[in-house]
């Protein structure tokens, strides 16, 4: 920090609106790519599972493994490949959310309850009907409290994303721009703006979650 | 009411046995094996499968909706074997209740009644009124209703929900499993009532499987009795496996107040009643001393101009002359009528400690009298039915059996003279006897 300069300097913040937008832009990027692809896998990967128990086991192993893969080694092992690309960025994000995902969405359909499933299957609910009317609806609480956590996590790591480059590098280079320069407003901006987001996602996401399962905040004795 | 026009349909079970390998029984809690059953359930009666845990009750009734296949045998609903049917088309056919209910949370009322006509494709328009329309009947006001949520509901409204819901494509049968075995007794007790007088009017063929005696002897047409190992142990009336259980089992299984459990499912118009000597205020005293000693009671009944009893007069106690009074009546004899329980009646002569009751009718007006010696000589009568043999052989070669459950009490009362007020008899003697 350069000695009589101002820990935060808003006259650079009001003159870089444009970029820091695009930072956040980027930043954004690096979030809901990886998320939505995690969702897709981790959703397949978990109707296999409550279907095939055995597949349980292995596939919390490999995501868990996956997730314990530091995320700069990972883009060193990935660069030969995808280049200083944004994929290279995107690929371990997205392997980072298949565990929190994966294992809160089985736990949401594990959570349905035995009597509901019996009662539908003795009414005769075909399997699929079932899966998309009844077991699918009811795993979304918990599936939705899987995605706050993977999106609050990605929104962290993203920041690490800055190494591979400019283009796309989001808050994190903001951030990393900051310590090379000895510039606080930077860096402190990046940190404040990916706090706000992961609080912003969190706080949608409990929105999104009440709106789509009524059900689950219904007061007794009414509405 | 619209839309309740299929009846029952009879079902029945030829020489089903579902057994589990050894392995499996271990590894978690299976439920019972079922050991070589027959047994047919006619059109429109309500048949409980009781027994303790672990007897096959739950397995027998869920191999009929096929979420358990048997080892081997046949159920037939209506003569046709299930399996030639499409599973989910068999399924949606029969209606399915069980004690956790299993209304799905995330539907409101309104939708999880509509569940199987949903299912079934029926159009919007219909599902809403059909759904409005079985909500009416197990008494929930869809206004109040039909938006909210399970989870907004007591227990006891929630289990009404769920037979709604089974009903809700009129299926010929339903099974029910436990439906009542988690609301408290009030609420049961009162489920249970709204059940039976809704089956007077939808006459569906109804399984039962329910692990208490009480509610089999209440809710049942028929009982099929249930032992460890899955064998069927009897197989009949309420009335005919109380007063003649067929073995031990039965007989510790119905429990020691059999009689008693007899007494609250007959009616005092199940019994022969005596006739009263009776007369009116104003009538001749010295002719009703007359016809009061030669009837073996010795009392005479004073009733009023409308018939209405007004109480005893002991011969002692009538002038040699003059006309009668309403003075002096002593009313001490309970009133019932051929609605109340033997078991009511009794407890109401016990406790005025009398030996006859009077009966009236609606009006009010004397028809007869019922005495512990009657009742008694009902109870014996009982005992002497060989329920379990007829029902068995009529299970066993597929006769229906139209009329079990109509013949209760219908029995000869048996000849004999009149009742004397002042013979002590033990009315309970005759049920405790065997046990």
């Amino acid at each position: 920090m350069i000695e009589g300069q101002p820990l935060i300097d808003f006259g650079w913040i009001a003159g870089h609106l444009e970029s820091i937008g695009q930072r956040i832009i980027q930043h954004l990027q690096l979030t809901i790519v990886p998320l939505v692809l995690g969702i897709v896998i981790s959703m397949i990967l978990a109707i296999w599972a409550v279907r095939q128990r055995r597949a349980y086991g292995p596939i919390t192993a490999i995501t868990g493994l996956l997730y314990t893969i530091p995320s700069l080694a990972a883009f060193a092992v990935l660069r030969p490949i995808t280049g200083l690309s944004l994929l290279t960025a995107l690929i371990p994000l997205t392997t980072y959310t298949l565990l929190i995902l994966f294992r809160n969405f089985v736990a949401g359909f594990v959570a349905v309850p035995a009597d509901v499933l019996e009662a539908a299957e003795g009414m005769g609910y075909t399997r699929r009907e079932r899966l998309l009317r009844v077991e699918l609806p009811l795993a979304v609480p918990l599936m939705i409290a899987g995605v706050r956590l993977a999106s609050v996590t990605t929104i962290g790591l993203a920041t690490v994303a800055a190494v591979l480059g400019d283009t796309f590098g989001g808050l994190g280079q903001l951030i990393t721009e900051g310590i090379q320069n000895f510039f606080p407003t930077k860096y402190l901006l990046g940190a404040a703006l990916s706090v706000v987001l992961a609080f912003a996602a969190d706080y949608l996401f409990v929105r999104f979650e009440r709106l789509v399962t009524p059900w689950a905040h219904a007061r007794a004795g009414g509405r | 009411m619209t839309g309740l026009a299929t009846q029952g349909a009879v079902v029945q079970f030829e020489h089903v046995s579902k057994s589990y390998d050894p392995a499996a029984t271990r590894a978690k809690n299976v439920p019972g094996a079922v050991n070589d059953l027959s047994l047919t359930v006619p059109a429109g009666k309500i048949c409980i499968l009781v027994g303790p845990s672990g007897c096959g009750k739950t397995t027998s009734l869920k191999m009929v909706n096929r979420l358990i296949e048997p080892t081997s045998g046949r159920i037939t609903i209506d003569g046709v074997d299930i399996t030639t049917r499409e599973l989910t088309a068999l399924r949606r056919g029969i209606g399915y209740v069980i004690q956790q209910v299993g209304l799905f949370p995330h539907q409101t009322i309104g939708e999880n009644v509509a569940t199987v006509p949903r299912l079934l494709g029926w159009p919007k328009a219909r599902l809403r009124e059909r759904s409005e329309e079985l909500m009416g009947l197990v008494g929930l006001d869809p206004a109040k209703y039909r938006d909210r949520y399970p989870s907004q509901l007591s227990g006891g409204e929630r289990q009404r929900v769920g037979v709604a819901r089974a009903l809700a494509a009129d299926p010929p049968i339903m099974l029910m499993d436990e439906p009542f075995g988690a609301v408290d007794p009030i609420v049961r007790d009162r489920l249970q009532n709204e059940f039976l007088r809704l089956q007077e009017s939808i006459a569906k063929t109804i399984l039962f499987v329910t692990h208490d005696i009480d509610e089999a002897i209440k809710m049942g047409d028929l009982v099929a009795v249930f032992q460890t190992g899955g064998i069927l142990a009897q197989f009949g009336t309420p009335l005919d496996i109380l007063a003649a259980p067929a073995s031990e089992f039965v007989a510790r299984f119905v429990g020691q107040d059999r009689g008693l459990k007899r007494l609250s499912l007959l009616r005092v118009a199940d019994v022969e009643l005596a006739q009263a000597v009776t007369a009116r205020p104003g009538d001749s005293a010295a002719d009703a001393r007359r016809r009061a000693l030669d009837d073996p009671l010795r009392y005479l009944l004073l009733i009023d101009a409308s018939n209405r009893p007004l109480g005893w007069v002991s011969h002692g106690d009538i002038p040699a002359e003059g006309v009668l009074t309403e003075r002096m009546a002593n009313p001490v004899s309970p009133v019932v009528n051929k609605r109340t329980t033997l078991k009511d009646a009794l407890s109401m002569m016990l406790d005025a400690d009398v030996q006859t009751g009077i009966v009236v009718d609606r009006t009010g007006a004397v028809q007869g009298l019922l005495t512990i010696d009657a009742v008694a000589r009902k109870m014996r009568d009982g005992e002497h039915a060989p329920a379990f043999d007829r029902l068995a052989v009529e299970g066993a070669t597929g006769e229906p059996g139209e009329d079990e459950a109509g013949s209760l009490g219908s029995d000869d009362p048996g000849a004999g003279g009149g009742p004397d007020p002042l013979d002590p008899v033990s009315p309970l003697e005759a049920g405790t006897g065997q046990s």
